[in-house]
């Protein structure tokens, strides 16, 4: 890949307390590919997500979105067009629909009824508009969830161990909806998991990470050999 | 019966103390046998208590000799020791006692002010010390119980904080639902005694003009102004508590702070 990336991370370090979370990592995410971050639970790959998100601030390093350093762009803004999806859904209490409503509400843009609609069927939820969301169960919450990012239309996806929370069923379930939706191409992702074939199966290229940093990026059956034979 | 042995009025209120704490003594005997382990707590707090209220009677006693003006200095001291107290509660709050300080001061001061515009209080040593102090001891309160509320909101929704914030809302959105909850949990103890007043209770100030003989509906008009300045402060000091702590457990980037040590 020639062009320029869409993100990407220099010397990206978060340390807190004498401890890297994050140590220099330099990443790049291209237009329309899936990134998965793949590694043993503690190495740092939330935290990886959060300081792209910047819901946490870099100690050292920074991250470009389109050539700029994400610093000069204001955190909403920045927050709004590399969405989040977390490990667990949060949603706030009130309906399906006050939730789809609620990341454009917050610039002043209010959805239509056919907007949250649409939303919901792209989800395989549709019709959920008007129910609370302590009826649903841990999948639906989760494309919820899902549906919520994607009403902000963002340009980046960061996925955050989007079916760990779940059960078997409800996994699969919410694996084929995120290979339809970046099968698109209308989104980059960075998808951050533990599970090696989850990550086979949805990214084109992937990163190891270990304590903190990146020390094997390429096509995810290389890393995923190397990370084999390393475990 | 006291009063046929005690002629002089300060030794019949010390012999009245000494019977009245040892009473409260029963307390801790009883905290004793029930193993609720508060025997020490509540035999320092007492013996404190009457140790501090009677230095202040004393302090009193030779400052209302002195002008007016003394008062204000007085009252600015008790709020800066208020503020620490309230702060104290506010344990992992940034820059807790600045905001409590603020928030006293400016709720407190400013209904004192009216307060004593409008007559209420007269500018007097003998009115002003007590009354607004008062006033201020119950701004203090309510901040202490918001901070609190707001502290435990807060850390029960870490995760959905970060999830508004991810999702492009301000700070202040991200945590609206918590400050709400935080100054209404803190108010409802000062709505319910307003709601209450005269049919659960006879509160202190009321019983007090009673006691020095007072037209009873003039006491009752009076209790009722107390007590609806007392909310007004508690509301104000709340308030503002709230929404200027509620900035400072963000940094400049819109990133949570008060996460209870999670990373």
């Amino acid at each position: 890949m020639s062009e320029e990336p869409l993100l990407y991370t220099k010397h990206l370090s978060r340390r807190v307390k004498e401890r890297f979370l994050v140590e220099d990592v330099n990443l790049s995410l291209y237009a329309q590919e899936v990134l998965a971050v793949v590694g043993p639970s503690g190495a740092g790959k939330s935290s990886l997500l959060r300081l792209i998100n910047r819901l946490d601030e870099p100690t050292h390093g920074t991250v470009y979105f389109h050539g700029r350093d994400y610093r000069e762009i204001p955190p909403r803004e920045l927050r709004r067009r590399v969405g989040m999806v977390m490990q667990f859904p949060y949603l706030f209490p009130g309906t399906v629909a006050e939730n789809i409503r609620f990341g454009p509400r917050q610039r002043g843009v209010e959805l239509s009824d056919a907007d949250v609609e649409a939303l919901l069927e792209r989800v395989g939820l549709p019709g959920y508009g008007d129910r609370d969301v302590s009826q649903l169960s841990g999948g639906e919450a989760q494309r919820v969830s899902l549906a919520r990012t994607l009403a902000n239309e963002p340009e980046v996806l960061l996925l955050d161990e989007p079916t760990s929370a779940l059960d078997e069923a409800a996994k699969v379930g919410i694996e084929a909806l995120l290979r339809e939706i970046l099968a698109t191409g209308e989104f980059a992702a960075i998808l951050v998991t533990h599970d090696l074939a989850q990550a086979g199966r949805l990214a084109t290229r992937m990163a190891l990470m270990e304590e903190g940093r990146i020390t094997r990026t390429g096509r995810t059956e290389e890393v995923l050999h190397a990370y084999q034979i390393l475990s | 019966m006291l009063t046929r042995y005690f002629h002089d009025p300060i030794t019949l209120a010390a012999v009245q103390a000494l019977i009245a704490g040892s009473l409260a003594f029963f307390v801790v005997f009883l905290s004793y046998k029930l193993q609720l382990r508060m025997e020490r707590d509540i035999s320092i707090a007492l013996v404190r208590g009457l140790i501090q209220v009677v230095i202040v009677g004393m302090v009193l006693l030779l400052i209302f000799q002195e002008p007016v003006a003394i008062g204000f200095v007085i009252l600015a001291a008790m709020m800066i020791a208020a503020a620490q107290t309230s702060a104290k509660r506010a344990r992992g709050l940034p820059d807790a006692f600045r905001v409590s300080l603020y928030s006293i001061v400016i709720g407190s001061g400013s209904v004192l002010l009216v307060a004593v515009a409008i007559g209420v209080i007269e500018l007097k040593l003998s009115a002003l010390i007590p009354v607004g102090s008062m006033l201020l001891a119950n701004g203090m309160n309510t901040a202490s119980l918001a901070f609190n509320r707001f502290r435990g909101e807060v850390l029960a929704h870490v995760g959905h904080i970060d999830t508004a914030l991810s999702l492009g809302a301000s700070p202040r959105a991200a945590v609206m639902p918590y400050i709400r909850a935080a100054i209404l949990a803190s108010l409802i103890p000062r709505v319910d005694s307003l709601r209450s007043l005269g049919i659960v209770w006879i509160p202190g100030v009321m019983t007090g003009m009673l006691l020095g003989g007072s037209h009873p509906v003039r006491a009752a008009l009076y209790q009722f102004v107390i007590m609806s300045m007392i909310l007004t402060v508690s509301a104000l000091t709340s308030i503002l508590a709230v929404l200027l702590m509620s900035r400072r457990i963000f940094t400049p980037a819109e990133q949570l702070i008060l996460r209870g040590g999670q990373e």
